[in-house]
C-alpha cells in the first residue's frame, strides 16, 4: 500500500508532497487553534503506539494468515480528524526515514494515502454518520468496517492514480485497479473489525476515553465545507498534474487509454489472445512507440533506443553494451573514491 | 515481518550513527536535507527505461557513506531488506512490457525488463539516500532542518514526541506481545478478540502516559510553546556543498555519464 | 521565614468513579524537613503527591505551600516552588535530548538563553550527569535517567522536592549514589517509596498512609520500631533493622 520512490515521477511526487505539506499545515493550525495542550504529548505517544501496534500480529479470522493494525481510523476516532492526520503524517515520516517504507518522495503520495482518505472522509462523513455518540457493539463494528473500507478503498485507488500517471511501472490501469482493490477491500474489512475490537475494548474499560475523543470532536466543530474545498482543492491539483503530464503525450485522455489498452495489444500481439485487439491495431500503427514517446526528452542518451524506429536493434545494442560497460566503470569508481577516503579518514584519526 | 525487537535494536543503531564526528555530520541539515531531496529527484526524473545512467549517482551515496564513516556493510545490509519488494514490484513489468529491446547473447531483452532493472536501481539509490541522510544528520536534526525550512512547529514537535515515545513504547509492546506468544502454545499469532484486548491495553497504558507526560509538562511551567536553541547556521560550507552536488546531479541528469565513459573506454580499447 | 511550608489541612480526594482516596489527611511539613510518606499499594500515596503541585484539586479541604493556598491563580508559582520528580523518569524526559529536557523548564520561566544554558550546567554537574548533555534520553541507562529527570526539575530552583518512588528499578550501585546525592540536597524533600531502608536513612520524620488516612506521623525510627502498625498497614521493618537471617543476630 505504500509508494515508493522508485515508482514515482517527480511531477507527481511534487504534487501529492504539495498536498501533504498543505494539509499538515491547515491541520497543524487548526491544531493549534484548539489550545488543548493535554494533546501535545498524546498525539506523540499515540503515534508511538500506533508505530508498536504495528508490530504485533494477529491471526485473520479464516484465513490463517496474519495482519496487522493500521491505525487510520483508530487515531482519528480518539483524536479528531487534524490531529489524527497530523499523527499519521508523522509515523509515515519516521516509517520513511527508518525503514525505507516508501520513500521521501513518495511521502506525500502517502501521507495523501494513508492519511487524509480515514481522517478527513471515512471517520467524518462514515464513521460519525453511522455511529454516533452511544453505539451499540454491532452499530459500532458496523461503522468501523464500512469506515475503514471506504477509507482503504480510496487510498488504493490513489496509489492505482500514482503510479499509473507516474509511468514507472509497466502495469495497466485497468489491471492495477482490478489487483489492489479487492486486496483492500479485504484488508479494510479486517482494519474495520481490529479497530472495532479495540474501541470496544476501550470504551468498556475506560469509557472516558472514547467519550472525551467523541465530544471534542463533535461534528458541529468540523467545518465540512473546509473539508469538502481542500479536498476539492486537492482533486483538482492531482487532476491538474495528471492532464498536464498526459498532455506531453498527443492526446490527454487517450494517452490514458492507450496506457491500458496498449500494453495488451504487446501481449496480444505475440499471444493472440485478445479479441479486442484487432480493432486496436490501428491506433497501435498510430502510436508504435508510445511506450516510449512519454518524457523522452531530447536531451538524454535514454532517447538512443526510446526514439529509435524497431529495426534499429543493432544500434540499440550498441549504445547498451556501450552504457552497461559505462556502469559498471561508474560503479567501480564510485566505490573506489569511496574507499580512499575512508582509508584517508582512517588515517587521520 | 519484522521482530519488535529488532525493529527497535536497528532504529537505536542508525540513530547512534548520527552522533558520529565527521565534517558531514558537522554540516547544517538543512544542506543535507534538501541535497537529498535533489538527489532523489533527479534519480526518479528519468523515464523508465533508463538504466545505465542512473549508475553514475552511485557516487553520492558512496562519498557520503565514506566520509560520514557509516560501516558500509550496515547501511548494504539495510538497503538490501527492501531491495525484494522492489523486485516484486519491479517483476510485473516484464510481464505487460514485452517491447523488445535488443539480443544480448540468447537472450531477447525486452523493455520490461530494463524498467524492471531501473526500478530496482532506483530504490537502491533513493533508499540509500535516506538512510545515510538519516545516519549523517540525525533524526532531532532533521527534524530542525524541517522546521527551519518552513514546516509549522505543531508537526516537528510531533515527529520529536512520536519519536522520543518510539523506543519507549515498542519495547512495552514487545513485552505483551512476548507474553501472549509464550502463552499461545507455538501457535503464531491469535484470534482477533485476544488482538483487540491486547491492543486495547496498550491503548489504555499509552493513554495515561500521555497524561502523566503532560503533567510532567505542566510541573515545569509548560504554556504551550516549544522553546529551542538555534544549534548551527547555513554559511559557505552548507551552500557549496547544496550547489556542488546539485550541480553534479543535474549534469549527470543531462549527460549520460556511464554511456560516455563506456564508449570512451570501448573506443581506446578497440 | 516560614516560606517553604507544605500545609494540608483536611484534604479528601474522591475519584470520577466513586472511590474515596484520600479521607480528611492533615499534616504540616517544615523548612528542610526530609519526610517519607509510606503505605501498601493503593493507599493513596501518588493520589497525595498529584495533589501537592496542583495536578488534582482536593474534592474537598486545603493544601497551602508556603505563604499561598493552593488555587488556580497561584499554580504556576506553586508548581515551580513544588519540584516534582516522577516514578517513570520516561514519563519525565520528553525532549530530544538531556540539554533541551533540562532547558525545558528555565525556558518556559522565560530566562534567557545564556542563562538557561548556565543554569543546565550547573544542574546537570550537581547530579553528575554533565557528560550526558547531547545524550537522547533512550541512551541512557535507568539510573542516568533517573539523575538527569532529577535535574529537570532542579533546573526551576524549586524550594520543595516531592519524590515519587525515587529508588525504584534501579541497581544497587545506581541506588547508593542516588542516595548519596539526594542526602545532599537541602530542599525540604518529600519521598514516597516501598524502599524502607532508604526512608531510614533519608528521612527522619514519616507520615504512614492507610485505605486514604494518615495512621500514624512520627520519627521514622519510632514508627519502624511499632510492628504492631507496620502489620496492620501492610508493611514491615526495614531489612537493617531486621535480625539477620544468617548469624542470628538481632539489631
Amino acid at each position: 500500500m505504500h509508494m515508493a520512490d522508485a515508482l514515482l515521477s517527480p511531477a507527481v511526487g511534487g504534487t501529492m508532497w504539495g498536498v501533504a505539506a498543505g494539509t499538515i499545515a491547515y491541520s497543524s493550525m487548526k491544531v493549534k487553534k484548539e489550545l488543548d495542550d493535554r494533546k501535545v504529548p498524546l498525539m506523540g505517544v499515540l503515534g508511538a503506539f500506533i508505530f508498536a501496534a504495528q508490530m504485533i500480529n494477529f491471526t485473520i479470522p479464516a484465513t490463517g494468515s496474519s495482519g496487522h493494525l493500521g491505525g487510520g481510523l483508530l487515531l482519528t476516532i480518539l483524536l479528531g480528524p487534524y490531529a489524527a492526520f497530523l499523527t499519521i503524517a508523522s509515523v509515515l515520516v519516521v516509517q520513511s526515514l527508518f525503514f525505507a517504507d516508501g520513500g521521501i518522495l513518495a511521502l506525500g503520495c502517502n501521507i495523501f494515502n494513508l492519511g487524509f482518505f480515514p481522517a478527513f472522509i471515512a471517520y467524518p462523513f462514515i464513521y460519525r454518520r453511522i455511529a454516533g455518540n452511544e453505539p451499540s457493539k454491532a452499530r459500532l463494528t458496523a461503522a468501523a468496517i464500512i469506515a475503514a473500507v471506504v477509507g482503504l478503498q480510496l487510498g488504493a485507488f490513489s496509489v492505482v492514480l500514482e503510479t499509473v500517471a507516474s509511468g514507472i511501472s509497466s502495469l495497466p490501469f485497468s489491471t492495477f485497479v482490478v489487483l489492489m482493490q479487492p486486496i483492500h477491500l479485504a484488508i479494510g474489512v479486517v482494519e474495520g473489525l481490529v479497530t472495532a475490537a479495540v474501541v470496544s475494548f476501550v470504551s468498556v474499560a475506560r469509557p472516558e476515553i472514547i467519550r472525551g475523543a467523541t465530544e471534542s470532536v463533535s461534528l458541529g466543530s468540523l467545518p465540512l465545507r473546509n473539508v469538502f474545498l481542500s479536498f476539492l482543492a486537492a482533486t483538482l491539483l492531482t487532476g491538474g498534474i495528471v492532464s498536464w503530464f498526459a498532455s506531453e503525450n498527443p492526446d490527454g485522455l487517450e494517452w490514458a487509454i492507450a496506457k491500458v489498452t496498449g500494453s495488451g495489444e504487446v501481449t496480444g500481439a505475440e499471444d493472440g489472445v485478445h479479441g479486442m485487439l484487432a480493432a486496436l491495431q490501428e491506433k497501435i500503427a498510430f502510436l508504435p512507440d508510445y511506450s516510449f514517446k512519454e518524457n523522452a526528452a531530447p536531451a538524454e542518451e535514454g532517447v538512443a533506443y526510446a526514439g529509435e524506429a524497431k529495426g534499429d536493434e543493432a544500434a540499440r545494442l550498441g549504445t547498451s553494451v556501450a552504457g552497461g560497460v559505462g556502469a559498471l566503470i561508474c560503479l567501480t569508481l564510485a566505490f573506489f573514491i569511496g574507499f580512499v577516503l575512508k582509508r584517508r579518514l582512517v588515517s587521520e584519526k | 515481518m519484522r521482530s519488535i525487537d529488532g525493529a527497535v535494536l536497528d532504529l537505536k543503531r542508525l540513530d547512534l550513527l548520527a552522533t558520529g564526528d565527521s565534517a558531514i555530520h558537522r554540516l547544517d541539515a538543512r544542506a543535507k536535507v534538501l541535497t537529498t531531496l535533489v538527489f532523489i529527484v533527479t534519480v526518479v526524473s528519468f523515464n523508465r527505461y533508463e538504466f545505465t545512467a542512473l549508475f553514475p549517482f552511485f557516487i553520492y551515496p558512496v562519498v557520503i557513506a565514506s566520509l560520514g564513516n557509516l560501516p558500509a556493510g550496515y547501511i548494504v545490509r539495510k538497503i538490501s531488506m527492501v531491495v525484494p519488494f522492489a523486485f516484486v514490484v519491479g517483476m510485473l513489468n516484464p510481464l505487460f512490457d514485452r517491447e523488445l529491446f535488443f539480443h544480448l547473447g540468447p537472450f531477447a531483452v525486452t523493455g520490461g525488463w530494463i524498467s524492471c532493472a531501473s526500478i530496482i536501481i532506483r530504490t537502491v539509490l533513493t533508499v540509500g539516500a535516506a538512510f545515510i541522510l538519516v545516519a549523517v544528520t540525525g533524526f532531532l536534526s532533521v527534524c530542525q532542518a524541517l522546521e527551519r525550512l518552513g514546516t509549522p512547529r505543531t508537526f516537528t514537535v510531533q515527529l520529536l514526541f512520536l519519536y522520543r515515545y518510539i523506543f519507549v513504547l515498542t519495547e512495552e509492546g514487545a513485552r505483551a506481545s512476548r507474553a501472549r506468544e509464550l502463552r499461545s502454545c507455538g501457535r503464531k499469532g491469535l484470534g482477533l478478540a485476544s488482538f483487540g484486548s491486547l491492543i486495547g491495553h496498550l491503548l489504555i497504558r499509552t493513554w495515561l502516559r500521555a497524561e502523566r507526560i503532560h503533567m510532567a509538562m505542566l510541573a515545569r511551567g509548560f504554556t504551550g510553546e516549544f522553546h529551542s536553541r538555534q544549534v548551527s547556521g547555513f554559511g559557505w560550507g552548507e551552500l557549496f556543498y547544496l550547489v556542488g552536488w546539485s550541480t553534479l546531479f543535474v549534469t549527470l541528469r543531462m549527460e549520460n555519464a556511464a554511456q560516455w565513459l563506456g564508449r570512451l573506454v570501448m573506443g581506446l580499447l578497440s | 521565614m516560614s516560606h517553604h511550608i507544605v500545609e494540608v489541612k483536611h484534604l479528601q480526594h474522591i475519584y470520577a468513579d466513586g472511590t474515596v482516596a484520600l479521607q480528611d489527611v492533615n499534616f504540616t511539613i517544615h523548612h528542610g524537613e526530609s519526610v517519607a510518606i509510606i503505605g501498601a499499594n493503593g493507599a493513596g500515596k501518588s493520589t497525595l503527591l498529584l495533589h501537592l503541585n496542583g495536578y488534582l484539586t482536593p474534592t474537598a479541604g486545603e493544601i497551602r505551600i508556603g505563604d499561598f493556598p493552593l488555587t488556580k491563580k497561584t499554580l504556576p508559582e506553586i508548581r515551580r516552588t513544588v519540584g516534582m520528580v516522577f516514578q517513570d523518569a520516561d514519563d519525565q524526559l520528553f525532549m530530544p535530548t538531556v540539554f533541551d529536557d533540562v532547558a525545558f523548564g528555565p525556558f518556559n520561566l522565560g530566562l534567557p538563553v545564556d542563562e538557561v544554558k548556565q543554569r543546565v550546567k550547573d544542574v546537570l554537574e550537581q547530579v553528575g550527569a554533565a557528560h550526558l548533555q547531547e545524550k537522547p534520553p533512550y541512551h541512557l541507562s535507568g539510573g542516568e535517567k533517573k539523575r538527569v529527570a532529577i535535574a529537570t526539575v532542579l533546573s526551576m530552583s524549586p524550594d520543595i522536592l516531592v519524590m515519587d518512588e525515587p529508588t525504584s528499578g534501579l541497581d544497587p550501585y545506581a541506588r547508593r549514589q542516588l542516595l548519596g546525592l539526594l542526602r545532599d540536597f537541602r530542599h525540604t524533600r518529600i519521598f514516597t517509596s516501598h524502599d524502607l531502608d532508604m526512608v531510614l536513612e533519608l528521612c527522619e520524620r514519616t507520615i504512614v498512609l492507610h485505605r486514604g488516612t494518615v495512621k500514624a506521623d512520627g520519627p521514622t525510627l519510632e514508627i519502624f520500631g511499632d510492628e504492631a502498625l507496620l502489620a496492620e498497614c501492610r508493611l514491615e521493618k526495614p531489612l537493617s533493622m531486621q535480625g539477620c537471617p544468617v548469624c542470628g543476630r538481632g539489631k
